[in-house]
Protein backbone atom coordinates (compact mmCIF):
# COMPACT_ATOMS: atom_id res chain seq x y z
CA UNK A 1 0.00 0.00 0.00
CA UNK A 2 2.96 2.33 0.62
CA UNK A 3 3.64 2.53 -3.09
CA UNK A 4 0.08 3.80 -3.61
CA UNK A 5 -0.11 6.19 -0.68
CA UNK A 6 3.30 7.79 -1.19
CA UNK A 7 2.49 8.35 -4.87
CA UNK A 8 -1.03 9.56 -4.39
CA UNK A 9 -0.23 12.81 -6.21
CA UNK A 10 0.54 10.90 -9.43
CA UNK A 11 -2.71 8.96 -9.14
CA UNK A 12 -4.71 12.10 -8.40
CA UNK A 13 -3.19 13.90 -11.38
CA UNK A 14 -4.00 10.97 -13.67
CA UNK A 15 -7.56 10.49 -12.48
CA UNK A 16 -8.23 14.23 -12.55
CA UNK A 17 -7.58 14.04 -16.28
CA UNK A 18 -9.90 11.02 -16.46
CA UNK A 19 -12.63 13.18 -14.92
CA UNK A 20 -12.05 16.26 -17.11
CA UNK A 21 -11.89 14.02 -20.17
CA UNK A 22 -15.21 12.45 -19.19
CA UNK A 23 -16.93 15.77 -18.45
CA UNK A 24 -15.75 17.36 -21.70
CA UNK A 25 -16.89 14.33 -23.69
CA UNK A 26 -20.26 14.26 -21.88
CA UNK A 27 -20.92 17.81 -23.07
CA UNK A 28 -19.73 17.04 -26.60
CA UNK A 29 -21.70 13.79 -26.85
CA UNK A 30 -24.86 15.32 -25.40
CA UNK A 31 -24.89 18.20 -27.87
CA UNK A 32 -23.95 16.14 -30.92
CA UNK A 33 -26.17 13.22 -29.88
CA UNK A 34 -29.21 15.44 -29.47
CA UNK A 35 -28.64 17.01 -32.88
CA UNK A 36 -28.37 13.57 -34.48
CA UNK A 37 -31.50 12.36 -32.68
CA UNK A 38 -33.35 15.46 -33.93
CA UNK A 39 -32.17 14.62 -37.45
CA UNK A 40 -33.43 11.07 -37.08
CA UNK A 41 -36.94 12.18 -36.11
CA UNK A 42 -37.12 15.18 -38.47
CA UNK A 43 -39.62 15.34 -41.35
CA UNK A 44 -36.78 15.84 -43.90
CA UNK A 45 -35.75 12.44 -45.38
CA UNK A 46 -32.08 13.31 -46.22
CA UNK A 47 -31.55 14.45 -42.63
CA UNK A 48 -33.09 11.21 -41.35
CA UNK A 49 -30.80 9.18 -43.62
CA UNK A 50 -27.72 11.13 -42.54
CA UNK A 51 -28.57 10.66 -38.88
CA UNK A 52 -29.19 6.93 -39.29
CA UNK A 53 -25.95 6.49 -41.25
CA UNK A 54 -23.95 8.28 -38.57
CA UNK A 55 -25.38 6.09 -35.80
CA UNK A 56 -24.83 2.83 -37.67
CA UNK A 57 -21.35 3.79 -38.82
CA UNK A 58 -20.02 5.02 -35.48
CA UNK A 59 -21.86 2.71 -33.11
CA UNK A 60 -20.58 -0.33 -34.97
CA UNK A 61 -16.94 0.79 -35.06
CA UNK A 62 -14.55 -0.01 -32.21
CA UNK A 63 -13.62 3.06 -30.20
CA UNK A 64 -9.95 2.28 -30.74
CA UNK A 65 -10.43 2.68 -34.49
CA UNK A 66 -12.19 6.03 -33.97
CA UNK A 67 -9.19 7.11 -31.87
CA UNK A 68 -6.78 5.99 -34.58
CA UNK A 69 -8.65 8.00 -37.20
CA UNK A 70 -8.76 11.16 -35.09
CA UNK A 71 -5.21 10.99 -33.71
CA UNK A 72 -3.35 9.67 -36.77
CA UNK A 73 -5.84 10.31 -39.60
CA UNK A 74 -6.59 14.02 -39.14
CA UNK A 75 -2.89 15.10 -39.27
CA UNK A 76 -2.76 13.47 -42.73
CA UNK A 77 -5.22 16.12 -43.92
CA UNK A 78 -3.32 18.83 -42.03
CA UNK A 79 -5.62 19.05 -39.03
CA UNK A 80 -3.38 18.69 -36.00
CA UNK A 81 -5.11 18.95 -32.64
CA UNK A 82 -3.59 18.56 -29.20
CA UNK A 83 -3.80 15.00 -27.90
CA UNK A 84 -6.27 15.94 -25.17
CA UNK A 85 -8.60 17.63 -27.68
CA UNK A 86 -8.23 14.64 -30.01
CA UNK A 87 -9.27 12.32 -27.19
CA UNK A 88 -12.29 14.49 -26.31
CA UNK A 89 -13.27 14.55 -29.99
CA UNK A 90 -12.94 10.78 -30.45
CA UNK A 91 -14.89 10.04 -27.25
CA UNK A 92 -17.60 12.60 -28.12
CA UNK A 93 -18.05 11.32 -31.68
CA UNK A 94 -18.32 7.75 -30.44
CA UNK A 95 -20.58 8.34 -27.44
CA UNK A 96 -22.85 10.68 -29.45
CA UNK A 97 -24.15 7.69 -31.41
CA UNK A 98 -25.30 6.01 -28.18
CA UNK A 99 -26.72 9.27 -26.80
CA UNK A 100 -28.64 9.80 -30.05
CA UNK A 101 -30.32 6.41 -29.75
CA UNK A 102 -31.23 7.04 -26.11
CA UNK A 103 -32.69 10.46 -26.98
CA UNK A 104 -34.60 8.96 -29.90
CA UNK A 105 -36.14 6.36 -27.63
CA UNK A 106 -37.09 9.19 -25.27
CA UNK A 107 -38.74 11.11 -28.11
CA UNK A 108 -40.71 8.02 -29.09
CA UNK A 109 -41.90 7.69 -25.50
CA UNK A 110 -43.63 11.07 -25.64
CA UNK A 111 -47.22 10.54 -26.71
CA UNK A 112 -47.90 11.48 -30.35
CA UNK A 113 -50.82 13.61 -29.22
CA UNK A 114 -48.34 16.06 -27.66
CA UNK A 115 -46.62 16.75 -30.97
CA UNK A 116 -49.93 16.87 -32.82
CA UNK A 117 -51.33 19.36 -30.32
CA UNK A 118 -48.22 21.57 -30.70
CA UNK A 119 -48.58 21.51 -34.46
CA UNK A 120 -52.27 22.34 -34.10
CA UNK A 121 -51.44 25.51 -32.17
CA UNK A 122 -49.04 26.52 -34.95
CA UNK A 123 -45.62 25.53 -33.60
CA UNK A 124 -42.86 24.69 -36.07
CA UNK A 125 -41.00 21.34 -35.94
CA UNK A 126 -38.12 23.02 -34.09
CA UNK A 127 -40.39 24.63 -31.52
CA UNK A 128 -42.32 21.40 -30.99
CA UNK A 129 -39.09 19.51 -30.34
CA UNK A 130 -37.45 22.19 -28.18
CA UNK A 131 -40.40 23.28 -26.05
CA UNK A 132 -42.63 20.22 -25.82
CA UNK A 133 -41.03 16.90 -26.79
CA UNK A 134 -37.36 17.08 -25.70
CA UNK A 135 -37.97 18.28 -22.11
CA UNK A 136 -40.26 15.29 -21.55
CA UNK A 137 -37.95 12.98 -23.49
CA UNK A 138 -34.90 13.87 -21.36
CA UNK A 139 -36.79 13.17 -18.16
CA UNK A 140 -37.50 9.67 -19.45
CA UNK A 141 -33.99 8.82 -20.56
CA UNK A 142 -31.94 9.62 -17.48
CA UNK A 143 -31.42 5.92 -16.58
CA UNK A 144 -30.14 4.81 -20.04
CA UNK A 145 -28.03 7.98 -20.32
CA UNK A 146 -26.44 7.13 -16.97
CA UNK A 147 -25.32 3.78 -18.41
CA UNK A 148 -23.95 5.44 -21.52
CA UNK A 149 -21.95 7.98 -19.52
CA UNK A 150 -20.59 5.43 -17.06
CA UNK A 151 -19.39 3.43 -20.06
CA UNK A 152 -17.84 6.68 -21.32
CA UNK A 153 -15.99 7.13 -18.01
CA UNK A 154 -14.40 3.72 -18.43
CA UNK A 155 -13.82 4.23 -22.14
CA UNK A 156 -11.55 7.19 -21.37
CA UNK A 157 -8.94 4.58 -20.47
CA UNK A 158 -8.44 4.04 -24.21
CA UNK A 159 -6.95 7.55 -24.32
CA UNK A 160 -4.02 6.09 -22.38
CA UNK A 161 -3.04 4.37 -25.63
CA UNK A 162 -3.15 7.73 -27.44
CA UNK A 163 -0.74 10.01 -25.58
CA UNK A 164 -3.07 11.25 -22.82
CA UNK A 165 -1.82 11.00 -19.25
CA UNK A 166 -4.97 9.79 -17.47
CA UNK A 167 -5.72 7.19 -14.81
CA UNK A 168 -4.34 4.15 -16.61
CA UNK A 169 -1.14 5.92 -17.55
CA UNK A 170 -0.57 7.09 -13.99
CA UNK A 171 -1.04 3.45 -13.00
CA UNK A 172 1.51 2.30 -15.58
CA UNK A 173 4.00 4.89 -14.42
CA UNK A 174 3.70 3.77 -10.79
CA UNK A 175 3.93 0.08 -11.69
CA UNK A 176 7.15 0.61 -13.55
CA UNK A 177 8.67 2.54 -10.68
CA UNK A 178 7.44 0.04 -8.07
CA UNK A 179 7.98 -3.47 -9.37
CA UNK A 180 7.44 -4.76 -5.82
CA UNK A 181 3.85 -3.52 -5.51
CA UNK A 182 2.21 -4.26 -8.85
CA UNK A 183 -0.98 -5.83 -7.53
CA UNK A 184 -1.58 -3.10 -4.95
CA UNK A 185 -1.33 -0.46 -7.68
CA UNK A 186 -3.64 -2.36 -10.03
CA UNK A 187 -6.14 -2.72 -7.20
CA UNK A 188 -5.90 1.01 -6.39
CA UNK A 189 -6.67 1.88 -10.02
CA UNK A 190 -9.67 -0.46 -10.01
CA UNK A 191 -10.93 1.15 -6.81
CA UNK A 192 -10.51 4.62 -8.33
CA UNK A 193 -12.62 3.69 -11.38
CA UNK A 194 -15.20 2.02 -9.18
CA UNK A 195 -15.38 5.06 -6.91
CA UNK A 196 -15.82 7.45 -9.84
CA UNK A 197 -18.48 5.25 -11.44
CA UNK A 198 -20.41 4.95 -8.16
CA UNK A 199 -20.21 8.72 -7.74
CA UNK A 200 -21.59 9.16 -11.26
CA UNK A 201 -24.39 6.68 -10.50
CA UNK A 202 -25.29 8.60 -7.36
CA UNK A 203 -25.37 11.92 -9.23
CA UNK A 204 -27.61 10.44 -11.91
CA UNK A 205 -29.83 9.03 -9.17
CA UNK A 206 -30.30 12.55 -7.80
CA UNK A 207 -30.92 13.91 -11.28
CA UNK A 208 -33.47 11.19 -11.93
CA UNK A 209 -35.43 12.11 -8.82
CA UNK A 210 -35.28 15.81 -9.70
CA UNK A 211 -36.62 15.48 -13.25
CA UNK A 212 -39.12 12.65 -12.91
CA UNK A 213 -42.57 13.96 -13.71
CA UNK A 214 -45.05 12.66 -11.21
CA UNK A 215 -47.99 11.25 -13.06
CA UNK B 1 -15.42 -3.03 -22.75
CA UNK B 2 -11.99 -2.01 -21.59
CA UNK B 3 -10.59 -5.47 -22.04
CA UNK B 4 -11.98 -5.82 -25.54
CA UNK B 5 -10.66 -2.44 -26.51
CA UNK B 6 -7.25 -3.11 -25.07
CA UNK B 7 -7.13 -6.41 -26.92
CA UNK B 8 -8.04 -4.55 -30.07
CA UNK B 9 -5.33 -1.99 -29.46
CA UNK B 10 -2.89 -4.81 -29.02
CA UNK B 11 -4.10 -6.51 -32.17
CA UNK B 12 -3.80 -3.31 -34.14
CA UNK B 13 -0.41 -2.60 -32.69
CA UNK B 14 0.70 -6.06 -33.68
CA UNK B 15 -0.58 -5.61 -37.19
CA UNK B 16 1.22 -2.30 -37.42
CA UNK B 17 4.52 -3.61 -36.13
CA UNK B 18 4.31 -6.88 -37.99
CA UNK B 19 5.83 -5.34 -41.08
CA UNK B 20 9.09 -4.68 -39.26
CA UNK B 21 10.22 -8.27 -38.74
CA UNK B 22 10.59 -10.69 -41.58
CA UNK B 23 13.75 -12.31 -40.25
CA UNK B 24 14.45 -15.82 -41.40
CA UNK B 25 14.05 -18.50 -38.83
CA UNK B 26 17.24 -19.00 -36.87
CA UNK B 27 18.66 -22.50 -36.71
CA UNK B 28 17.92 -23.74 -33.21
CA UNK B 29 20.95 -24.45 -31.03
CA UNK B 30 21.66 -28.15 -30.64
CA UNK B 31 19.84 -29.65 -27.70
CA UNK B 32 21.96 -31.19 -24.97
CA UNK B 33 19.96 -34.37 -24.41
CA UNK B 34 22.61 -35.86 -22.15
CA UNK B 35 22.65 -32.95 -19.73
CA UNK B 36 22.68 -34.17 -16.13
CA UNK B 37 21.79 -32.20 -13.05
CA UNK B 38 21.90 -32.81 -9.33
CA UNK B 39 18.69 -34.41 -8.12
CA UNK B 40 16.29 -31.86 -6.66
CA UNK B 41 17.83 -28.92 -8.49
CA UNK B 42 15.62 -26.56 -10.49
CA UNK B 43 17.37 -27.66 -13.68
CA UNK B 44 16.59 -31.33 -13.01
CA UNK B 45 12.94 -30.41 -12.49
CA UNK B 46 12.77 -28.62 -15.81
CA UNK B 47 14.61 -31.40 -17.66
CA UNK B 48 12.21 -33.98 -16.23
CA UNK B 49 9.20 -31.86 -17.17
CA UNK B 50 10.65 -31.55 -20.67
CA UNK B 51 9.26 -28.08 -21.19
CA UNK B 52 10.06 -24.51 -20.39
CA UNK B 53 7.69 -21.56 -20.06
CA UNK B 54 9.21 -18.21 -20.92
CA UNK B 55 7.65 -14.78 -20.56
CA UNK B 56 8.66 -12.47 -23.37
CA UNK B 57 7.37 -9.42 -25.20
CA UNK B 58 5.36 -9.86 -28.39
CA UNK B 59 5.62 -6.27 -29.58
CA UNK B 60 9.30 -5.41 -29.28
CA UNK B 61 11.05 -5.33 -32.65
CA UNK B 62 14.40 -7.17 -32.71
CA UNK B 63 13.92 -8.70 -29.23
CA UNK B 64 10.50 -10.29 -28.99
CA UNK B 65 8.08 -9.62 -31.82
CA UNK B 66 5.22 -11.90 -32.75
CA UNK B 67 4.56 -11.43 -36.42
CA UNK B 68 2.44 -13.22 -38.97
CA UNK B 69 4.27 -16.50 -38.39
CA UNK B 70 2.54 -16.66 -35.00
CA UNK B 71 5.82 -17.36 -33.23
CA UNK B 72 7.72 -14.65 -31.41
CA UNK B 73 11.06 -13.76 -32.96
CA UNK B 74 14.03 -11.83 -31.66
CA UNK B 75 17.12 -11.84 -29.52
CA UNK B 76 15.22 -12.57 -26.28
CA UNK B 77 13.59 -15.57 -27.92
CA UNK B 78 16.97 -16.88 -29.12
CA UNK B 79 18.47 -16.51 -25.64
CA UNK B 80 15.56 -18.59 -24.31
CA UNK B 81 16.33 -21.27 -26.89
CA UNK B 82 20.02 -21.32 -25.90
CA UNK B 83 19.11 -21.83 -22.25
CA UNK B 84 16.45 -24.41 -23.16
CA UNK B 85 18.95 -26.35 -25.24
CA UNK B 86 21.37 -26.60 -22.31
CA UNK B 87 18.51 -27.93 -20.19
CA UNK B 88 17.67 -30.58 -22.75
CA UNK B 89 14.45 -28.85 -23.82
CA UNK B 90 13.70 -28.72 -27.55
CA UNK B 91 12.95 -25.32 -29.08
CA UNK B 92 9.36 -26.36 -29.88
CA UNK B 93 8.84 -27.39 -26.24
CA UNK B 94 9.47 -23.83 -25.10
CA UNK B 95 6.19 -22.06 -24.54
CA UNK B 96 6.31 -18.29 -24.94
CA UNK B 97 3.82 -16.29 -22.90
CA UNK B 98 3.28 -12.62 -23.64
CA UNK B 99 4.57 -10.60 -20.70
CA UNK B 100 3.97 -6.90 -21.05
CA UNK B 101 5.96 -4.73 -18.70
CA UNK B 102 3.44 -4.68 -15.88
CA UNK B 103 2.91 -8.47 -15.89
CA UNK B 104 6.53 -9.46 -15.47
CA UNK B 105 6.83 -9.46 -11.68
CA UNK B 106 3.39 -11.03 -11.01
CA UNK B 107 4.09 -13.84 -13.52
CA UNK B 108 7.34 -14.70 -11.75
CA UNK B 109 5.92 -14.35 -8.25
CA UNK B 110 3.03 -16.67 -9.13
CA UNK B 111 5.43 -19.01 -10.99
CA UNK B 112 3.30 -18.88 -14.12
CA UNK B 113 6.52 -18.73 -16.09
CA UNK B 114 9.91 -20.32 -15.44
CA UNK B 115 11.72 -17.19 -16.51
CA UNK B 116 11.16 -13.79 -18.08
CA UNK B 117 13.34 -12.61 -20.94
CA UNK B 118 11.62 -9.43 -22.06
CA UNK B 119 13.98 -6.44 -22.44
CA UNK B 120 13.81 -6.52 -18.66
CA UNK B 121 16.05 -3.87 -17.14
CA UNK B 122 17.58 -4.94 -13.83
CA UNK B 123 16.83 -2.49 -11.01
CA UNK B 124 16.73 -2.56 -7.22
CA UNK B 125 12.98 -2.49 -6.68
CA UNK B 126 12.41 -5.34 -9.10
CA UNK B 127 15.29 -7.22 -7.52
CA UNK B 128 13.39 -7.16 -4.22
CA UNK B 129 10.61 -9.40 -5.53
CA UNK B 130 12.30 -11.43 -8.26
CA UNK B 131 15.86 -12.62 -8.95
CA UNK B 132 17.91 -11.72 -11.98
CA UNK B 133 20.41 -13.79 -13.91
CA UNK B 134 22.60 -12.07 -16.45
CA UNK B 135 22.69 -9.36 -17.70
CA UNK B 136 22.86 -10.74 -21.22
CA UNK B 137 22.74 -7.39 -23.00
CA UNK B 138 23.49 -3.77 -22.27
CA UNK B 139 21.28 -1.19 -23.93
CA UNK B 140 21.31 2.57 -23.45
CA UNK B 141 18.65 5.22 -23.80
CA UNK B 142 18.90 7.39 -26.90
CA UNK B 143 16.79 9.93 -28.84
CA UNK B 144 15.12 9.61 -32.23
CA UNK B 145 14.29 12.77 -34.20
CA UNK B 146 12.90 13.56 -37.64
CA UNK B 147 15.43 13.65 -40.47
CA UNK B 148 17.43 16.86 -40.33
CA UNK B 149 16.62 17.33 -36.62
CA UNK B 150 14.26 20.32 -37.17
CA UNK B 151 13.87 21.00 -33.44
CA UNK B 152 17.63 21.17 -32.92
CA UNK B 153 17.84 18.50 -30.24
CA UNK B 154 21.31 17.75 -28.95
CA UNK B 155 20.73 15.51 -25.94
CA UNK B 156 18.37 14.70 -23.08
CA UNK B 157 18.93 18.13 -21.49
CA UNK B 158 17.51 19.88 -24.56
CA UNK B 159 14.21 17.97 -24.41
CA UNK B 160 12.70 20.11 -21.65
CA UNK B 161 9.84 22.16 -23.08
CA UNK B 162 9.96 20.23 -26.36
CA UNK B 163 7.41 17.59 -27.34
CA UNK B 164 8.77 14.16 -26.44
CA UNK B 165 7.16 10.74 -26.72
CA UNK B 166 7.85 7.47 -24.94
CA UNK B 167 6.00 4.43 -23.62
CA UNK B 168 3.76 4.65 -20.58
CA UNK B 169 5.24 2.97 -17.52
CA UNK B 170 8.65 2.36 -19.07
CA UNK B 171 12.09 2.99 -17.63
CA UNK B 172 13.01 5.55 -20.34
CA UNK B 173 9.89 7.61 -19.50
CA UNK B 174 10.76 7.39 -15.81
CA UNK B 175 14.31 8.59 -16.51
CA UNK B 176 13.04 11.64 -18.41
CA UNK B 177 10.82 12.56 -15.46
CA UNK B 178 13.23 11.93 -12.58
CA UNK B 179 16.55 12.92 -14.16
CA UNK B 180 15.69 15.52 -16.77
CA UNK B 181 12.63 17.18 -15.20
CA UNK B 182 10.09 16.46 -17.93
CA UNK B 183 6.45 16.28 -16.87
CA UNK B 184 4.48 13.25 -17.95
CA UNK B 185 1.31 14.56 -19.58
CA UNK B 186 3.06 17.90 -20.15
CA UNK B 187 6.18 18.01 -22.33
CA UNK B 188 6.41 14.22 -22.19
CA UNK B 189 3.52 12.28 -23.69
CA UNK B 190 3.33 8.53 -23.36
CA UNK B 191 1.54 5.76 -25.18
CA UNK B 192 1.34 1.95 -25.09
CA UNK B 193 3.67 1.02 -27.95
CA UNK B 194 6.65 2.76 -29.56
CA UNK B 195 5.28 2.41 -33.07
CA UNK B 196 2.67 5.06 -32.22
CA UNK B 197 5.41 7.43 -31.05
CA UNK B 198 7.25 6.81 -34.30
CA UNK B 199 4.17 7.46 -36.45
CA UNK B 200 3.32 10.64 -34.56
CA UNK B 201 6.93 11.82 -34.87
CA UNK B 202 6.65 11.33 -38.61
CA UNK B 203 3.39 13.34 -38.61
CA UNK B 204 5.18 16.19 -36.86
CA UNK B 205 3.16 15.76 -33.65
CA UNK B 206 6.41 15.29 -31.69
CA UNK B 207 9.95 16.63 -31.73
CA UNK B 208 11.59 13.52 -30.31
CA UNK B 209 11.04 9.91 -29.29
CA UNK B 210 13.18 8.43 -26.55
CA UNK B 211 13.83 4.85 -25.47
CA UNK B 212 16.56 2.21 -25.64
CA UNK B 213 18.87 2.69 -28.61
CA UNK B 214 18.28 -0.82 -29.96
CA UNK B 215 14.59 -0.15 -30.52
CA UNK B 216 15.14 3.25 -32.14
CA UNK B 217 17.86 1.86 -34.38
CA UNK B 218 15.27 -0.46 -35.89
CA UNK B 219 13.11 2.49 -36.94
CA UNK B 220 15.99 4.39 -38.52
CA UNK B 221 16.99 1.27 -40.38
CA UNK B 222 13.46 0.81 -41.75
CA UNK B 223 13.02 4.47 -42.78
CA UNK B 224 16.38 6.24 -43.09
CA UNK B 225 14.75 9.10 -45.04
CA UNK B 226 12.37 9.94 -42.21
CA UNK B 227 14.35 9.57 -39.01
CA UNK B 228 17.77 9.95 -37.49
CA UNK B 229 19.28 8.92 -34.19
CA UNK B 230 21.10 11.39 -31.93
CA UNK B 231 23.44 8.48 -31.19
CA UNK B 232 24.67 9.44 -27.72
CA UNK B 233 23.27 6.90 -25.25
CA UNK B 234 22.88 8.51 -21.83
CA UNK B 235 21.82 5.64 -19.58
CA UNK B 236 22.84 2.05 -18.99
CA UNK B 237 20.04 -0.48 -19.24
CA UNK B 238 21.30 -3.95 -18.35
CA UNK B 239 18.78 -6.49 -19.62
CA UNK B 240 18.49 -9.40 -17.17
CA UNK B 241 16.72 -12.74 -17.10
CA UNK B 242 14.06 -12.70 -14.40
CA UNK B 243 13.46 -15.86 -12.39
CA UNK B 244 11.40 -16.51 -9.24
CA UNK B 245 13.11 -15.83 -5.93
CA UNK B 246 15.04 -18.57 -4.20
CA UNK B 247 16.40 -20.40 -7.23
CA UNK B 248 20.11 -19.61 -6.89
CA UNK B 249 21.10 -22.88 -8.59
CA UNK B 250 19.07 -21.93 -11.67
CA UNK B 251 20.51 -18.42 -11.65
CA UNK B 252 24.09 -19.73 -11.53
CA UNK B 253 23.25 -22.20 -14.28
CA UNK B 254 21.92 -19.43 -16.55
CA UNK B 255 25.01 -17.30 -15.97
CA UNK B 256 27.27 -20.23 -16.85
CA UNK B 257 25.16 -20.96 -19.94
CA UNK B 258 25.48 -17.34 -21.07
CA UNK B 259 29.28 -17.42 -20.70
CA UNK B 260 29.44 -20.71 -22.60
CA UNK B 261 27.20 -19.38 -25.37
CA UNK B 262 29.75 -16.65 -26.02
CA UNK B 263 32.56 -19.20 -26.14
CA UNK B 264 30.77 -21.58 -28.53
CA UNK B 265 29.55 -18.73 -30.75
CA UNK B 266 25.81 -19.30 -30.28
CA UNK B 267 25.43 -15.89 -28.59
CA UNK B 268 26.94 -14.14 -31.60
CA UNK B 269 24.87 -16.23 -33.99
CA UNK B 270 21.65 -15.42 -32.11
CA UNK B 271 22.48 -11.70 -32.09
CA UNK B 272 23.43 -11.50 -35.75
CA UNK B 273 20.18 -13.17 -36.80
CA UNK B 274 18.03 -10.76 -34.81
CA UNK B 275 19.14 -7.40 -33.39
CA UNK B 276 22.34 -7.67 -35.41
CA UNK B 277 20.39 -7.00 -38.59
CA UNK B 278 20.31 -3.38 -37.41
CA UNK B 279 23.23 -3.05 -34.99
CA UNK B 280 26.46 -3.97 -36.66
CA UNK B 281 28.75 -4.65 -33.72
CA UNK B 282 28.03 -7.78 -31.73
CA UNK B 283 28.01 -6.68 -28.07
CA UNK B 284 30.32 -8.22 -25.52
CA UNK B 285 28.45 -10.05 -22.79
CA UNK B 286 28.26 -7.78 -19.72
CA UNK B 287 29.92 -9.18 -16.59
CA UNK B 288 27.43 -11.24 -14.58
CA UNK B 289 26.25 -9.41 -11.49
CA UNK B 290 26.16 -12.56 -9.37
CA UNK B 291 23.12 -14.27 -7.95
CA UNK B 292 21.28 -13.38 -4.73
CA UNK B 293 22.19 -15.66 -1.89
Amino acid sequence: MDAVLSNLDVFVRGFTTTVTLTLAAVVGALVLGTVIAAMRVSPVPPLRWAGATYVQLVRNTPLTVVFFLVVFGLPEVDITLSFFVSAVLALSLYTAAFVAEAVRSGVSSVATGQAEASRAVGMTFGQTLRLVVLPQAFANIVPPLASVFIALLKNTSIASAFFVFEGVQSMNQLINANGDAVLAILAAAAVAYLGLALLASALFGLLERAVTVSR
Amino acid sequence: MRLTSLALTAALALTLTACGGGDDEVAAPSVDKAAEFAAGSRMAEIKTAGKLTVGTKFDQPLFGLKGLSGKPEGFDVEIAKIIGAKLGVEADKIEFVESVSKNREPFLQQKRVDMVIATYTINDKRDKVVDFAGPYFQAGQDILVAKGNPAGITGPESLKGKRTCSVSGSTPAETMVTKYGLVEGGDLKTVDVYTKCRDALKNGQFDAVTTDNVILAGYVDAAPDDFELIGKPFTEEPYGIGIPEGQEDFCDFINTTLTESVEDGSYEKAFKATAGTVIETVPTLPAPRGCDK
